[in-house]
């Protein structure tokens, strides 16, 4: 009998998260518009017919620098300033070939040259961890590189 | 003295607004408006010719322009404000429509963003300086905004002092606030100027003519002797030579090249090389 009959559940109980979980997507837009309109009956709006923004092609700028390529302001001639003529070269080299410039830029270590600085890293982080006895293995010779690590001494019992 | 009449009543009764791109290089006055290319292909021929047939006339691709200085959008128009000759530069990379503009002449600088410009330090209050850039309001520059300014570390600028640096804001509804370092943080030639030289005021048309890339007169002048000039684009320019007397002649050529053909001003370079 409990079947035929329907509690009635109030409002706020079926807004509530658990009782929704069940609804399928429909009824969940249909509530959630239901909700919108309460808020939005309370806020004021004009009554006034949707505006188009009419989207311009045409942008207004103020400044010369778009429309003329003006040089750079300080100039300097026949070493006067020196400074100032080194800028020169560097903003007008701009000016001009931008993407030539940054590849002579770029300098790339060669490979030899990472070989041999990986080979003295060893050394000089090796000499981080080393107990002060062990420093005599990492002296340097003439040439500032580090010397290949000897032998450890054992201790030699003495014979009587 | 009849035609100078009708071509008056004419243009005050019709204006029929003209094409942007039959009136380039010409002189426009304001208040006369312009067509865009697209826009004229639409309008036709005063309604009397055929109506060219389009694909898809509906959809009309259409491109950004750009309006520099001197013209207004006016709905889907140009309006020009300024007198002066039209000029227009096609886009250089992709995004089309490419920038038009009027080369007008004016002596009054009004402070524009991103403008290089020369100031001269009038007030130093708390934190920042007051400059006089030539417009309606001083503009104000922060003692941070140098390179390598702190704090602790405070840049060398007194009253009195020449500054060379570029806009960052700069509206007719606040105050420009200009700086001397650029977006990296490095000085890049800006900053407070040395000492002499000659500062002196000039047309800004005549800044945009010098610093032109392919411009005769700053060539000249670089060959006569050592020398060092800072253009400032409100119309000052500031000079320094070894010694004055060469240092108002400098000034001098520059004033005066404004209103020089270019033989007058050969035969003045071809004078000077002389002595």
């Amino acid at each position: 009998m409990a079947a035929e009959r329907k509690t009635k559940l109030s409002k706020n109980l079926l807004r509530m998260k658990f009782m929704q979980r069940g609804l399928d997507s429909e009824t969940k837009k249909q509530l959630e518009e239901e909700e919108k309109k309460i808020i939005s009956e309370e806020h004021w709006y004009l009554d006034l017919p949707e505006l188009k923004e009419k989207e311009s092609f045409i942008i207004e700028e103020q400044s010369f620098l778009l429309c003329e390529d003006l040089l750079y302001g300080r100039m300097s001639f026949r070493g006067f300033n020196p400074e100032v003529e080194k800028l020169m070269l560097q903003v007008n080299a701009k000016h001009k070939a931008e993407e030539v410039e940054d590849e002579t830029v770029e300098l790339d270590v060669s490979d030899e040259e990472m070989a041999r600085r990986y080979e003295t890293l060893v050394g000089t982080i090796g000499k981080k961890f080393a107990r002060k006895r062990d420093h005599a293995n990492y002296e340097e010779d003439e040439n500032g590189d580090i010397k290949p690590i000897k032998a450890k001494k054992m201790f030699l019992k003495p014979q009587d | 003295m009849a035609e100078p009449v009708s071509v008056a009543a004419d243009y005050l009764a019709g204006s029929r607004a003209r094409a942007a791109r039959t009136v380039l290089g010409q002189v426009v006055l304001p208040g006369e408006e312009l067509l865009l290319p697209e826009q004229e292909d639409a309008e036709g021929p005063g309604g009397a010719g055929e109506r060219p047939l389009s694909l898809n006339a509906g959809a009309r691709s259409r491109v950004r322009v750009v309006c520099g200085p001197g013209l207004r959008r006016c709905g889907d128009r140009l309006l020009v404000t300024k007198c002066g000759r039209l000029r227009h530069k096609e886009p250089g990379s992709g995004s089309g429509g490419g920038v038009y503009w009027v080369d007008s002449q004016q002596k009054r600088y009004v402070p524009v963003k991103g403008d290089h410009v020369i100031g001269i330090v009038t007030a130093k209050s708390g934190d920042i300086f007051k400059v006089d850039v030539g417009g309606s309001e001083p503009a104000s520059l922060s003692y941070l905004s140098f390179e390598g300014a702190t704090k602790r570390n405070r840049p060398n600028v007194q009253v009195g002092d020449l500054i060379y640096g570029q806009f960052v804001v700069a509206n007719k509804d606040m105050e420009p606030e200009m700086v001397c370092i650029d977006s990296c943080g490095r000085a890049n030639g800006m900053g407070v100027i040395g000492q002499d030289g000659l500062l002196f005021k000039v047309t800004l048309g005549l800044i945009r003519k010098l610093l032109a890339p392919d411009c005769e007169i700053i060539q000249e002048v670089g060959k006569l002797y050592p020398l060092e000039i800072v253009f400032g684009m409100n119309g000052r320019i500031w000079v320094k030579a070894k010694t004055i007397q060469q240092t108002l002649i400098l000034a001098n050529i520059l004033e005066a090249c404004e209103h020089m053909t270019s033989d007058q001003r050969k035969q003045i370079f071809s004078r000077l090389a002389e002595s």
